[in-house]
């Protein structure tokens, strides 16, 4: 150290270090230059840039979804309602170990594989700091254990939402139907408006009323600014603008009367459809077996949809609309008319029926049901009292299948009745054309025989046949079936669709033997009058079941049950002055009397002693007035 | 050793034997520094009240480390500086030990291994290297003719590059790079010849596009892009410099109000209260804010060069300068990266930014700043 001494020389160094410390204030000065030209660049020159960006990260326009339409009973009962339901959501954005969280939530709460497999599809098409849900409906003792276990969980919260819920639950499932999430296939069919519509808007209507009248349930999307954070919490409302809620529609259904026709059918498989005769409107909708549709509302589980997909009893579909069954011997009064304007029997006409029928050069003998005929004298009446096949083999053989088309076509059979449900089947009433056409064979004879008894190549919904059923009752017009009754209080006109003129004592003809089916001491549908103190006029039917119908999956017992014909039932009541009209179908029920008309006794029981609406509004208006009066 | 500087010691013994010696002087504290530490430190409450929404927890427990730092402060300042110099290899050398030590025992989080925990205890050894590699400059030129020869240039340049490479590795490239400047300042301040300063900057240029290429890190370098092109990915990388232009810009001349910002207080801007606090200060209180806390530390600043200037020794007068050319540095870059000039690295602000590690390192700079301003003028015969 010391050699160096002798070098050091204090005023060299305090003048180097002078001069060197001098150009490191200048280098000073100059960066601070550049700093205060930044901030004078941001936040001068550029301020309403980022004064911009600043609102558009704080200011959010978000869609208000509006609250969907109601769905009441005809007597003001609510069928479909909405709810407040609790969902757990998570903002992934705030989770830092997804898989540890998801394990501690499966602690405190039920959580479903589904559920999180479900979320994270959701996760894959979420915005930055959106909360995705990862259960919905949470109970109160759920909300409870999440709540308290909160800070173990940051980006975990519960949120309540307005969800669709069905108070009758399966009594309805069919008609008023569900909504579900909208789904990926949902949104490949939406139109740029409908995207705009759904904005905020989780759940979009899927099966009955719910879908046909989704449009008019959705109501119009409002918006609001609001000031969020960057967690995307809303801090305070700015500006809004309302949504539009949905409109309530009120359905010609009624719930009593629906419960009744449920009870009636009990657990048999099968549907129930009442319409009233005056105006189309459809009183009771039942298939059976149903389901809750609220299920469905916010997601079904695999195990739940796997269990109502996978059931032999296909309670998913909807038997009163898309099942599509022979219509039997319902057939016969529709053809009675048919047969009586063509002039091809009358009141006089009268058979011998030796309990088979044989065309002219056809070895094929046709067997009556009675295995010993109906006698030598069979009329009319007597043919539709006891369902005399021979009689109408008779009629058809003499009679040609275009009229049996025409008259078939007029009370709606082979064609959508256009009731405002989704998914309706049209069934089928064969013609020489089709015929032709789907199988490219001529028409036979044979086939005539079949197709006036309703076999064969006939298919009708039960919907269809109800249809037929209250045409007949008021004599020819002919009503589009509707389920909505008035939207938002505005009365929905019966529609008719057409106007069959008839005889007036043609009618009578075939309303007497449809009497004599449920009043004579041989009826085949006298259990559809039992203690009664109106009249019923009905005809019962009996289809021949040529397969199973959608199990693919055998069991020799059910099997053994399934080969069964189904039981049919068509009436209207009363007799004189008709307001009902019922269908009801029984699969694997075999006697249409037996087993079918019983239930159209019920609903006739329950409906038929009411006063008639028109009466009772009248009342109800003269009761009004004498209040205002007093 | 005795003889060294007679004539500049007698000078300044004549002067001080004519004034007698103040309260402050005897107590090591340099009065000017003091206040303006205080302000800096209780304007860095204000804001990191603000900055972290209203949560006194946190302001409680800077005001503790402000404490802990400010006696620290006092307590470095009444040390001779001679005592520094003599231990300054002993510390540079157990720095470099500790850090050999976090390479091998270190924990840490996000890929780096930056701590060492003794007996419960977690510290952070790169911060006792930002006052370990300047003093041992300083005190190795110190001994040293200047302008520094070749060779003491090379020893200096050793110095350096040893802790610098060991803090690479843990990685930390922004703390590296500031404790390399910390000591490469000191040896500017010696003298450095201006064509070695010179050779120098063309070998960075001419390095820069292999260290792009090989030297960075895939992070660092998306780092440098985001700086480049920051609304590339607004919700990715380049949310930090998005939100924190945003607020700043937002802010204007005269700022949306204390504890109005909309940024910070809804938390869009990351990391508020610590490395980007000076963006919630511009939010707030706009320009004037920005400058006035830029006029805050030019007068720190100024007073550390002015101490510089009036050092009795190399020693302090080298120290004292790359102190406060380092705490500009700081200043620099924490700024520039919020404001989006700079990439981000983690610099936090110095006094306002939330946290007591650096601060209490940052609170022993300016004690020894103060040890060097207040240093007796002993008479040596």
């Amino acid at each position: 150290m010391p050699h160096e001494h002798h070098l050091k020389d204090p005023h060299t160094e305090q003048r180097l270090f002078r001069n060197r410390m001098l150009v490191a204030i200048l280098g000073v000065i100059a960066l601070l230059g550049v700093l205060i030209a930044r901030f004078y660049n941001l936040q001068v020159v550029n301020y309403d840039n980022y004064r911009t960006q600043s609102d558009e990260n704080r200011i959010q326009v978000r869609p208000v979804a509006p609250t969907r339409g109601l769905i009441y009973d005809r007597n003001g009962i609510l069928l479909a309602d909405n709810r407040a339901s609790y969902n757990l959501s998570i903002v992934r954005e705030r989770v830092k170990d997804l898989d540890a969280t998801l394990e501690l939530i499966g602690n405190l709460i039920r959580l479903d594989d589904s559920d999180v497999v479900k979320f994270r599809k959701r996760l894959g098409r979420r915005r930055p700091f959106e909360p995705i849900p990862l259960r919905f409906r949470l109970s109160e003792e759920e909300i409870a254990r999440v709540s308290v276990n909160q800070f173990r969980m940051p980006g975990v919260s519960v949120e309540a939402e307005s969800v669709r819920y069905y108070a009758l639950g399966d009594l309805f499932a069919h008609s008023v139907g569900y909504v579900g999430r909208i789904s990926d296939r949902d949104l490949s069919n939406f139109t740029k408006e409908d995207v705009r519509l759904y904005r905020g808007t989780r759940s979009i209507g899927k099966v009955g009323l719910e879908r046909s009248y989704e449009k008019t349930l959705l109501g119009e999307v409002g918006y609001e600014n609001v000031e969020i954070n960057a967690r995307g919490r809303v801090l305070r409302v700015l500006e809004r603008q309302d949504p539009k809620p949905g409109a309530d529609l009120t359905l010609h259904l009624d719930a009593h009367l629906q419960q009744v026709a449920s009870d009636a059918l009990g657990d048999q498989r099968g549907a129930v459809v009442a319409i009233d005769v005056n105006t189309g409107g459809v009183l009771a909708f039942v298939s059976k077996p149903s389901f809750d549709p609220n299920l469905f509302v916010t997601g079904i589980s695999f195990a739940d949809y796997r269990a109502l997909s996978d059931s032999l009893d296909v309670p998913l579909f909807n038997r009163a609309v898309q099942g599509q069954y022979p219509p039997g011997s319902t057939l016969k009064p529709l053809m009675s008319l048919g047969g009586l304007e063509a002039g091809v029997i009358s009141r006089e006409t009268k058979i011998k029926d030796p309990g088979f029928y044989k065309l002219p050069n056809d070895q094929r003998i046709y067997r009556d049901h009675l295995r010993w005929g109906h006698g030598n004298k069979v009329d009319l009446i007597q043919a539709l009292a006891q369902s005399c096949d021979v009689y109408f083999w008779d009629m058809a053989h003499r009679w040609d299948i275009d009229g049996m088309h025409d008259m078939a076509t007029h009370f709606g059979l082979g064609a959508k009745t256009g009731i405002d449900l989704p998914m309706e089947r049209a069934g089928l009433f064969p013609s020489r054309d089709w015929k032709r056409g789907a199988r490219g064979m001529p028409w036979f004879p044979g086939d005539s025989l079949n197709a006036v008894l309703g076999q064969g190549f006939v298919l009708a919904t039960p919907l269809q046949l109800a249809v037929m059923t209250a045409t007949i009752a008021n004599r020819g017009t002919h009503y589009r079936p509707q389920m909505v009754k008035s939207i938002n209080g505005v009365e929905q006109p019966p529609e008719v669709l057409h106007n069959l003129e008839a005889r007036p004592e043609n009618w009578n003809l075939v309303f007497e033997g449809m009497e004599a089916v449920v009043n004579r001491s041989h009826g085949t549908g006298k259990r559809a009058g039992k203690g009664l103190n109106f009249r019923v006029a009905g005809k019962s039917g009996t289809a021949q079941v040529v397969g199973i119908a959608q199990g693919e999956r055998y069991d020799s017992e059910a099997l053994a049950e399934r080969h069964r014909d189904h039981a049919l039932f068509v009436a209207f009541a009363p007799v004189d002055k008709p307001r009902i009209a019922v269908a009801v179908l029984v699969e694997n029920g075999e006697g249409g009397g037996k087993v079918a008309a019983p239930v159209a006794r019920e609903v006739f029981a329950e409906w038929v002693p009411r006063p008639d609406t028109q009466e009772k509004t009248a009342q109800e208006t003269r009761l009004i007035e004498g209040a205002d009066n007093g | 050793m005795a003889s060294r500087d007679f004539s500049h010691r007698l000078s300044d013994a004549h002067g001080s034997l004519r004034k007698p010696v103040s309260l402050a002087r005897r107590l090591h504290i340099d009065v000017p520094l003091l206040v303006l530490l205080l302000v800096l430190a209780s304007v860095g409450l204000g804001v990191l009240y603000s900055a972290s929404g209203g949560d006194m927890n946190y302001v409680r427990r800077q005001s503790i480390f402000m404490c802990l730092a400010f006696t620290g402060m006092f307590i470095v300042a009444q040390i001779p500086l001679d005592f520094y110099r003599r231990w300054s290899p002993w510390a540079y050398l157990g720095g470099c030990a500790l850090l050999v030590g976090v390479l091998l025992f270190g924990t840490g989080a996000k890929g780096a291994q930056r701590w060492l925990e003794v007996a419960g205890f977690r510290f952070q050894p790169s911060e006792v290297m930002k006052l370990g590699v300047p003093m041992m400059v300083a005190a190795f030129l110190h001994q040293r003719a200047q302008p520094p020869s070749l060779m003491t240039v090379a020893g200096a340049l050793a110095i350096v590059a040893v802790p610098a490479a060991l803090i690479v590795r843990q990685p930390d490239l922004g703390t590296s790079i500031l404790i390399a400047a910390s000591g490469l300042f000191a040896l500017y301040l010696a003298g450095l010849s201006w064509k070695l300063i010179g050779a120098a900057a063309m070998g960075v240029l001419v390095s820069a596009w292999p260290i792009w290429q090989w030297g960075l890190r895939d992070y660092q370098r998306q780092r440098i892009l985001t700086l480049l092109n920051p609304n590339d990915d607004r919700f990715g990388a380049g949310w930090n410099i998005f939100n924190s232009k945003a607020a700043i810009g937002s802010g204007g001349i005269y700022g949306k109000g204390y504890l109005q910002g909309t940024q910070s207080q809804l938390d869009f801007l990351p990391e508020s209260h610590t490395d980007f606090i000076i963006a919630v200060l511009a939010e707030e209180w706009g320009m004037r804010g920005a400058l006035l806390l830029l006029l805050l530390y030019v007068l720190v600043i100024a007073r550390g060069i002015y101490i510089s200037f009036m050092a009795q020794h190399l020693f302090g007068r080298l120290l004292a300068g790359s102190i406060t050319l380092t705490f500009f540095v700081y200043v620099f870059v924490n700024i520039g990266m919020v404001t989006g000039l700079l990439p981000v690295v983690g610099v936090p602000l110095p006094v306002i930014s939330y946290g007591g590690t650096s601060l209490i390192t940052l609170m022993a700079g300016f004690g020894i700043l103060m040890a060097v301003g207040t240093e007796r003028r002993r008479v040596h015969f």
